[in-house]
């Protein structure tokens, strides 16, 4: 035994309850990071055993087989072998299998027991199984198995008390299995079959709930009508629910500020704690509400089985565009906000799948973007009815959105032609059992994800809006001033110099210098404007009213029109940045993304201005 | 004939996986997941478009596979019952 502390691993199938029985074992006590290098999640957590003895718990990576066909099965193999870089071998393996999927998990059990390794099999779900009349006998299976088998029930209280046990009195003595000779898959199910004839009792059929459910579930109308409203509900949760949370967090920093501003002496020190640290602060935790309610939604479906129903629905139509069924829910969400759109994309498995969603995600019209089209609507789109029942200035925002779905879905389509790596996306994706979620196991995830945000993303985001302030701040305006201090600023210099470029576009100054602190957010380019026209305003609403006569003067409709569509495609919000650096763990996704988003921004707001220009809206 | 050209909601006998090439892993997979000889599979559901993709309960466990996936395995509908 190496070390003081015992180390052990949980693996098994995907669906076997390894994740709910970790949560058991450890409680509160886990630590989730990334494995070395890549983005496939690494929980560990501590466990005691009633003789005091501490143990290290690893949660392994749900595989089928030890022949990976995905980079989470490569890294569980691994490290079942002790041969991950970085990470020790552990000393016992804990096999998880489902009681009420014996045939298929067992197959597995058999698969790493010819590692060699000391090894428990946790036979879990033994509840649900005696529900379903599956009889078996205990006893019989460690004798066929060969290795102590222990009842357990992830999802109830003391439901692995038995384990723990069981854990602590093998664990110091328990001895190597013989290493065996590999055999092939055919011979393992043969394997399998002979140890159910020996230790298994079961009816012939099963799962008479799931059969109904399916039916209705997985029907080509009823089906897609539940998807529908399933949809419809995260949609307006993420999208209505979080507003009033998000306000109060927004006002509360806003009078954390102003109390700041009161107390300390003017001077670049307070500046820096107000407008730099408060307001950084607030920037990130006001996505909190928005990234909680949607993961609460995406586990709960997840834990009920029913998101990879919603991903067998949609698969047909997202694979045609190059992505896959289970991209549907972080696109929809990127609708509310692309950041949580993007964390969601954990969902998906194969990796050059969740890659296209990634870079696709910032596509879709957040609700950031509203207050500027509502802007730039409001000044150049009259507002008239078309075609008797349409109002123009709603027919606008719909192309917005649409045209901002269909660069995406051109996009990811565009990818998928350019992609080196050809081999088939095989699909292969099981439909587990319906189960109700559990709490705990809801509770534990939602925390994690938080966790993840605030840490992770937090920190990014957090450092790029103090170098932001700093553009914005430094150096300040002369005594006497006579323009607005931005324009004095590094962001205002860099404005004025970047007008030349923007000029094809019809972007004038001002809009140029407002594009700088739109970075920090999209929404913060209107009250730009309005600070940059020297207007006072105390909100978004009063700044849009003040400045729709300003701009629907100054600027032609082709600038106008030009602006909306830069704001389709432009990476303008720092936060998806830090998110998609985060989630691919690649500098070189991030700037591959904002390279092109800001690419296809440019060409498209130029295309759309000398057309127009050309139309004679110049 | 193979799964992909099996009527909805019939059941049918795996007889084995054909490997497309050598070293076909999607193949590998399927038997590892249970399509091996002699096991009972049914085909529970077709995606909404396209009839993509096909549903199968193979033993206790559903696996959705997509049509090039399912036509890997050849299986046999006699002395299956319906």
């Amino acid at each position: 035994m190496s070390g003081a502390v015992a180390r052990l691993a949980l693996v098994g199938n995907p669906n076997s309850g390894k994740t709910a029985l970790f949560n058991q074992l450890t409680g509160s006590r886990q630590k989730v990071a990334n494995y070395t290098g890549v983005t496939v999640e690494r929980k560990e957590g501590r466990m005691r055993g009633p003789s005091g003895r501490e143990y290290a718990v690893l949660d392994l990576p749900g595989a089928y087989s030890l022949h990976p066909a995905s980079l989470d099965e490569a890294i569980t193999r691994d490290l079942c072998r002790g041969f991950y870089p970085g990470e020790a071998a552990p000393d016992a393996l804990i096999c998880v299998i489902d009681a009420t999927n014996l045939r298929l998990h067992l197959r597995f059990a058999l698969e790493v027991r010819e590692l060699g390794k000391p090894m428990i099999v946790a036979l879990n779900m033994v509840d649900a199984a005696r529900r379903r009349g599956i009889e078996i006998d205990v006893p019989a299976l460690e004798k066929a198995l060969g290795v102590p088998v222990v009842e357990t029930v992830a999802v109830q209280r003391n439901g692995a008390k038995a384990l723990v046990e069981r854990i602590d009195g093998l664990v110091p003595q328990l001895a190597s299995q013989p290493l065996q000779q590999p055999v092939e898959a055919g011979e393992h199910h043969a394997q399998v079959r002979a140890i159910l004839e020996a230790a298994v009792r079961m009816p012939s059929r099963t799962g008479k709930i799931d059969d109904t459910l399916d039916r209705w579930l997985l029907h080509p109308v009823y089906g897609l009508l539940t998807l529908a409203v399933v949809m419809f509900l995260i949609f307006q949760a993420v999208y209505a629910w979080a507003t009033p949370l998000m306000d109060g967090i927004e006002a509360g920093f806003g009078w954390l500020g102003e109390f700041a501003a009161a107390k300390l002496p003017e001077g670049p020190l307070s500046s820096l704690l107000v407008d730099g640290i408060i307001a950084g602060v607030g920037g990130v935790i006001v996505f909190l509400p928005q990234i909680l309610i949607l993961f609460f939604f995406i586990l709960a479906l997840e834990e009920s089985g029913y998101l990879p129903r919603a991903a067998f629905l949609l698969d047909r139509m997202m694979a045609s565009a190059g992505l896959s069924g289970r991209s549907f829910i972080p696109l929809l969400s990127s609708f509310a906000c692309a950041v949580p759109g993007i964390m969601s994309t954990r969902s998906i498995q194969d990796p050059r799948d969740r890659l296209a969603t990634i870079l696709v995600a910032p596509l879709m019209t957040c609700s950031a973007r509203l207050p500027v089209y509502a802007l730039l609507i409001g000044a150049f789109i009259p507002a008239k009815t078309v075609w008797g029942v349409f109002n123009q200035q709603g027919l606008v925002l719909f192309a917005l959105y649409v045209a901002g779905i269909l660069s995406a879905l051109m996009m990811s389509w565009t990818m998928k032609k350019f992609r080196r790596d050809k081999s088939e996306h095989p699909l292969m994706l099981e439909l587990p059992s319906y189960r109700l979620p559990n709490p705990r196991d809801l509770a534990v995830g939602l925390y994690e994800r938080a966790m993840i945000f605030l840490k992770r993303v937090g920190g990014i985001i957090l450092a790029l809006t103090i170098l932001l302030w700093f553009l914005l701040s430094f150096p300040g305006a002369p005594e006497n001033a006579t323009m607005p201090a931005i324009d004095y600023s590094f962001a205002g210099q860099i404005g004025h110099a970047m007008a030349v470029i923007f000029a094809p576009l019809g972007f004038n100054w001002q809009i140029c210098i407002a594009l700088i602190p739109g970075m920090g957010a999209r929404e913060v380019a209107v009250s730009s404007l309005a600070t940059i026209y020297a207007l006072s305003a105390a909100d978004d609403d009063a700044a849009i009213q003040a400045l729709t006569p300003v701009i629907s003067d100054g600027w032609t409709l082709a600038t106008g029109l030009s602006l909306m569509v830069w704001f389709i495609y432009a990476p303008m919000c720092i936060s998806t940045l830090a998110t998609i650096r985060r989630e691919t763990n690649s500098w070189k996704q991030m700037a591959f993304a904002t390279v092109y988003l800001f690419a296809a921004a440019y060409l498209a707001a130029l295309v759309t201005y000398q057309v127009a220009k050309a139309l004679g809206a110049g | 004939m193979t799964l992909s050209e099996l009527p909805l909601h019939a059941s049918a006998k795996v007889e084995d996986v054909q490997d497309l090439h050598p070293n076909d892993a999607i193949a590998r997979r399927l038997r590892e997941l249970g399509f091996v000889n002699g096991e009972e599979v049914r085909l529970v559901a077709r995606g909404p478009v396209g009839g993509e993709p096909l549903l199968f309960q193979v033993g206790f466990t559903r696996f959705a596979l997509r049509r090039s996936e399912a036509a890997r395995v050849r299986v046999r509908t006699e002395g299956v019952s319906a």
